[in-house]
């Protein structure tokens, strides 16, 4: 002991006060502040998205139509890449060294520390070789994709395509991230939401250089991903094979529907073109490459979108306004004097005719005489064509008639106030919009709207909201789909009308065994060569199919339009084409109305 | 003869098994900190925990050694060891490979040594032997002058390898000395120093000085509060700043405010001195005094900041008062360490379940800052242990040490205390950004045999004193 022992508390003092400081840093860092658990877990966390397959697409028969194969993704985080062998690397990607080069920087601009997205969609093949070697490129890692796969290539247009999600898309909803996939068009489009599953995530563990150390919490917390709901649509592949088989080197749509439903049976838009070229790698050349056809439009589906004038086709409906407005009866005559008809002339000499010899033989100057008896029925030609406008909105002219459709027209259904625009209130009357009368002038309407008009007929009065799903799996279709729609015509003036258009069933047209109804539609084209068309409905009584065939340049509906739907009807009804109509399949097969110069327009027809 | 047969029961056997406790703790978190899957065993020695337990094994042992050597042999060839151990760190300096821009590691046959941990003892042993000596005076220049000497030739030779954190441990000697007796005064100066240091790297010129004036004023008026001479003070000072002002006015208004002030200033503290001198008012002499020191040595502070500190230096001090935030660069070490500790809440995430150590975010995890896998695996429960663990540790030591009989023995062990608190306050400090990065280890904790054994001897030398307290040894000084 000396003098100073005393100081011993002093330095003890000393221990216990720095130990104070410390326990109360500590206090702070561990149980006040919160921040550094945050901080702790985005440390160690890494999300990895699982990404779900798509649901598949079967036809209305079961047969898969759309399915999925799986592709790579190749992603890189910048900040630990090492050194590699770039010319491998290209070779293995079958990549530039330019392209790799700009992935990289663009990778590195999105951020040193994420991985992002290096190449996309490697095929398996490809994946096989270069998973073997990437251990030779650290940084680098793959992540598991799946593309549309199409057992065959058909119904592009109705199916629709997947692309990758805009910037749009991710705005519209969270769902979405950048990179994501998303229906773009068709069924892929309306039905994402089904399609599309749910995206997982899968919680791992990371070491401080990014290596994955195990799952978060034992992947309690995981979330795998849920695989799309599988759909089944309404179309039956074999005869919208057989109709885009026949449409080779034509331009035009076909809708069929079945009309006791209201199921889309065929959707064709033609020219077609394989759905496979918009998957992949390299879907966005192919894109550009039908897109710029504008000679063509290949991608433009015209079986929805294009506003074609029904021609002679509407005649039909016209015909059941006038009966029932009471503007004719079955027994109401009127005389055609062919090209010497006024003010619409007719392609024949039909005579004195009524209403059902009107419809076989597609007589103008019946039809415009019906129109103006309509309107005139009417105080004024206003009030006269409102009514003859609400029979056609109706019949699901000028309506969107389906929600079951990613994009369709509503088609063109001219308005009073159109008409007192152009021709001053008052000023026009049946005869100024006579066109009307045999379906041509200000209308236009879908293949959709008109294989529409064609169920309604062969329902006799009524039709299903035509659409194309038939059934989702863990899910309803809308209930719209079995909603009946009336049309407020008696179904007893549909007879006459079906009695014509049996009759337009003759010579090449018929199918042995078969008794059915159409009605052809020649289009004036003050480009070219008319546009033929033919409504039709198979068998007459008890009617299983309805369809409206198109057939840009070809001159008379009864040219290609009209054998076309029959070869259809028969497909679909018959299972087979008959021996003896053969060679309608064989003419129309090789008919080529691209070229001009090999048009064969056979000059018969009644129209 | 039968106080030797004794030594075994008088051991201060709850020392050593603090010393145990803490060493199996510290071999559980190394245990904890390079955990993986792939290497479960404990005792694998391919890993650092199953070396860890070698180093603890051979501790052991080497504390056994310690216990069974005579005390005189330490007081005896404690110059001897000191020799040595200074040759050991000139060889270190001519013949040692570099190693993370240090140069300390000795290797023999393929173990590696670090010499600059075994000087610590080495250094007590010698001090302790030379200040127990009937001639040493703490206020004889001469005696001051060969204990500096002994103190900082192993620390100049341990900065010359690069290895500043450990030749810093040499300078906590100054608490050995003022338990025997060295003034208080040099304490304060040591803390009035540090707090301007940090101040002026902090504050501005001018707050700096308004708050060195500030203080003065207070320090004037306390000592004398007598207002007629106080009121004179004030004029001097004031007067010294008018002038200053007038002058740079004069010359061209080309001067800073706070510069200005600062010149005034010490025109006034001088005129003050002078006054004070004159008038034989000491207090009012000593104030000036220090002021005068203080705004001078606050002035020179940004140029021994910027021209004689190593840039790495100037960041981690920066970046410890928050002058500078950079948590990828060289805050990156804190800033985890603070994640990993801050992550642990008030119980910890359970022993093996901390991730930011076991996946390497903090670096040195099991060297330098071992602390974290204490606070992110148990928790403030954990760190509150641990740091009363060491507190009562270390008190224990000084309560030791004043038990002595033998001035040789007393100073070696508060030697002992006081460099395990130097490692303990720095270390853990550090970890928790309140010190800046000095790479020392936390003493039993931290992995590594050389300074595991180096605070194995230095502590079991002093237990192996403690344990023949009683025994007459040769000692010049005994009370």
């Amino acid at each position: 002991m000396n003098d100073y022992s005393k100081r011993s508390y002093i330095i003890i003092l000393v221990f216990v006060l720095v130990a104070l400081v410390f326990l109360i840093r500590l206090f702070r860092l561990q149980v006040l502040d919160s921040t550094y658990k945050q901080y702790a877990t985005n440390n160690v966390l890494r999300e990895v998205v699982q990404y779900p397959a798509r649901g598949l697409i079967y036809d209305r028969n079961g047969e898969l139509l759309v399915y999925n194969k799986t592709a790579y993704d190749l992603l890189i985080t910048p900040r630990e890449v090492k050194a590699f062998d770039t010319t491998l690397f290209c070779n293995l990607l079958d990549i530039t060294r330019e392209d790799l080069e700009a992935g990289i920087d663009k990778a590195k601009k999105y951020s040193k520390y994420k991985p992002s997205i290096l190449v996309k969609q490697i095929s398996p093949e490809n994946y096989a070789v270069l998973q073997e070697q990437l251990y030779k490129f650290v940084g680098f890692h793959t992540q598991t994709r799946t593309l549309r796969e199409y057992s065959a290539p058909a119904a592009a247009h109705a199916l629709g395509y997947v692309g990758e999600v805009t910037q749009n898309d991710i705005n519209k909803d969270a769902y979405y991230k950048s990179g994501d996939y998303i229906g773009v068009s068709g069924i892929e489009k309306t039905y994402e939401a089904q399609l599309r599953g749910t995206k997982g995530v899968k919680k791992n563990l990371v070491d401080v250089h990014n290596r994955i150390q195990g799952s978060y919490l034992g992947g309690s917390e995981d979330i795998p991903a849920q695989i799309g709901n599988n759909l089944t649509t309404t179309l039956d592949i074999d005869l919208q094979l057989y109709a885009e088989k026949l449409f080779k080197n034509k331009k035009g749509a076909v809708v069929a529907i079945e009309p006791s439903s209201g199921e889309v049976l065929a959707l064709v838009s033609a020219p077609v073109y394989d759905p496979g070229l918009l998957v992949g790698r390299v879907r966005g050349a192919n894109y550009s490459m039908l897109e710029s056809d504008s000679l063509l439009r290949p991608l433009f589906n015209r079986a929805l979108l294009a506003k074609y004038p029904p021609g002679s086709t509407f005649k039909t409906i016209n015909a059941l306004i006038g009966l029932q407005e009471q503007a004719i009866t079955t027994n109401t005559m009127f005389t055609c004097y062919g090209k010497g008809s006024s003010p619409i002339r007719c392609t024949h000499d039909h005579g004195t005719i009524n209403v059902v010899g009107a419809i076989s033989g597609s007589c103008n100057p019946f039809m415009w005489n019906t129109f103006r008896s309509i309107i005139g029925r009417s105080k004024t030609s206003a009030e006269g064509f409102n009514k003859w406008r609400h029979y056609l909105l109706d019949f699901g002219l000028g309506t969107t008639l389906s929600e079951d459709f990613a994009n369709s027209l509503k088609g063109d259904l001219p308005t009073v106030d159109y008409y007192n625009r152009i021709y001053g209130k008052g000023h026009w009357n049946a005869l100024t919009v006579r066109s009307l009368a045999i379906g041509q002038g200000e209308l236009g309407a879908t293949p959709l709207q008109m294989a529409n008009v064609a169920a309604i007929v062969a329902n006799r009065g009524y039709y299903y909201e035509p659409h194309i799903v038939k059934a989702i799996e863990g899910d309803t279709i809308r209930s719209s789909f079995k909603t009946k729609h009336g049309v407020e015509i008696d179904a007893k003036y549909f007879e006459p009308i079906i009695e014509g258009m049996s009759r337009v069933v003759k010579g090449a047209y018929l199918i042995p065994g078969l008794e059915y109804c159409g009605k052809t539609g020649t289009i004036q084209n003050n480009h070219g060569i008319d546009h033929g068309a033919f409504e039709a409905f198979a068998p007459k009584d008890n009617p299983e199919i309805a369809i409206f065939v198109y057939v840009e340049n070809s001159k008379w509906g009864a040219s290609y339009a009209a054998p076309i739907a029959g070869l259809l009807i028969e497909k679909y009804l018959n299972d087979t084409i008959a021996t003896n109509r053969q060679y309608v399949e064989k003419l129309m097969l090789n008919a080529n109305l691209l070229d001009p110069n090999k048009i064969v327009i056979e000059d018969d027809s009644e129209e | 003869m039968i106080q030797r047969n004794n030594i075994w029961s008088n051991i201060d056997w709850i020392t050593v098994l603090l010393y145990l406790v803490l060493v199996f703790m510290g071999w559980f978190n190394i245990y904890a900190a390079v955990y993986d899957t792939d290497h479960q065993s404990i005792f694998d020695i391919s890993q650092r925990y199953g070396k860890q337990l070698l180093w603890i094994g051979a501790g052991v042992a080497l504390a056994i050694i310690i216990m069974s050597i005579e005390t005189n042999f330490y007081v005896f060839f404690s110059y001897a060891i000191y020799g040595v151990m200074v040759s050991l760190l000139l060889l270190v300096l001519l013949i040692a490979n570099e190693v993370n821009g240090a140069r300390s590691w000795l290797e023999i046959g393929g173990f590696k040594l670090q010499p600059s941990e075994f000087a610590k003892f080495a250094t007590a042993l010698a001090l302790a032997r030379y200040m127990s000596t009937f001639d040493f005076k703490l206020k004889n220049f001469k005696s001051l002058a060969i204990m500096a000497l002994i103190i900082f030739t192993p620390a100049a030779l341990i900065l010359l390898q690069n290895d500043t954190g450990s030749a810093l441990v040499y300078f906590s000697f100054v608490l050995v000395l003022f338990r025997e007796g060295l003034s208080g005064l040099v304490l304060f100066l040591g803390t009035l120093v540090a707090t301007l240091f940090i101040l002026a790297l902090i504050l501005s010129k001018l707050t700096l000085i308004l708050v060195l004036l500030g203080a003065a004023a207070l320090i004037y008026l306390i000592l004398n509060p007598k207002f007629s001479q106080y009121f004179k003070i004030l004029v001097f000072f004031a007067t010294g700043i008018l002038l200053s002002f007038l002058l740079n006015a004069i010359l061209g208004k080309k001067y800073e405010l706070g510069d200005i002030i600062i010149f005034g200033s010490i025109l006034g503290s001088l005129v003050t001195l002078v006054y004070s001198l004159i008038k034989k008012f000491k207090n009012y002499a000593i104030i000036s005094l220090f002021f005068l020191g203080s705004v001078l040595f606050s002035i020179s502070v940004d140029y021994t900041f910027n021209n004689i500190l190593e840039s790495h230096h100037q960041v981690r001090i920066k970046e410890l008062l928050g002058l500078e935030s950079n948590p990828y660069g060289a805050g990156y070490h804190v800033n985890q360490s603070k994640i990993a500790i801050g992550s642990g809440g008030m119980w910890g995430k359970g022993y093996l379940n901390g991730t930011q150590t076991k996946f390497n975010f903090v670096p040195e995890q099991s060297t330098d800052f071992i602390f974290c896998t204490v606070g992110e695996e148990w928790g403030f429960a954990g760190t509150f242990v641990v740091i009363a663990l060491f507190v009562f540790f270390l008190s224990r030591l000084v309560w030791l040490a004043e038990r002595q009989r033998s001035v040789f023995s007393r100073i070696y062990g508060y030697s002992v205390a006081i460099i395990l608190f130097f490692h303990f306050v720095v270390n853990i400090g550090m970890t928790i950004g309140i010190m800046p990065v000095i790479g020392i280890p936390l003493p039993f904790f931290s992995y590594g045999g050389s300074s595991l054994w180096s605070f194995t001897i230095l502590l079991f030398i002093f237990i192996r004193l403690d344990a023949s307290r009683l025994e007459n040894f040769r000692d010049s000084r005994n009370t």
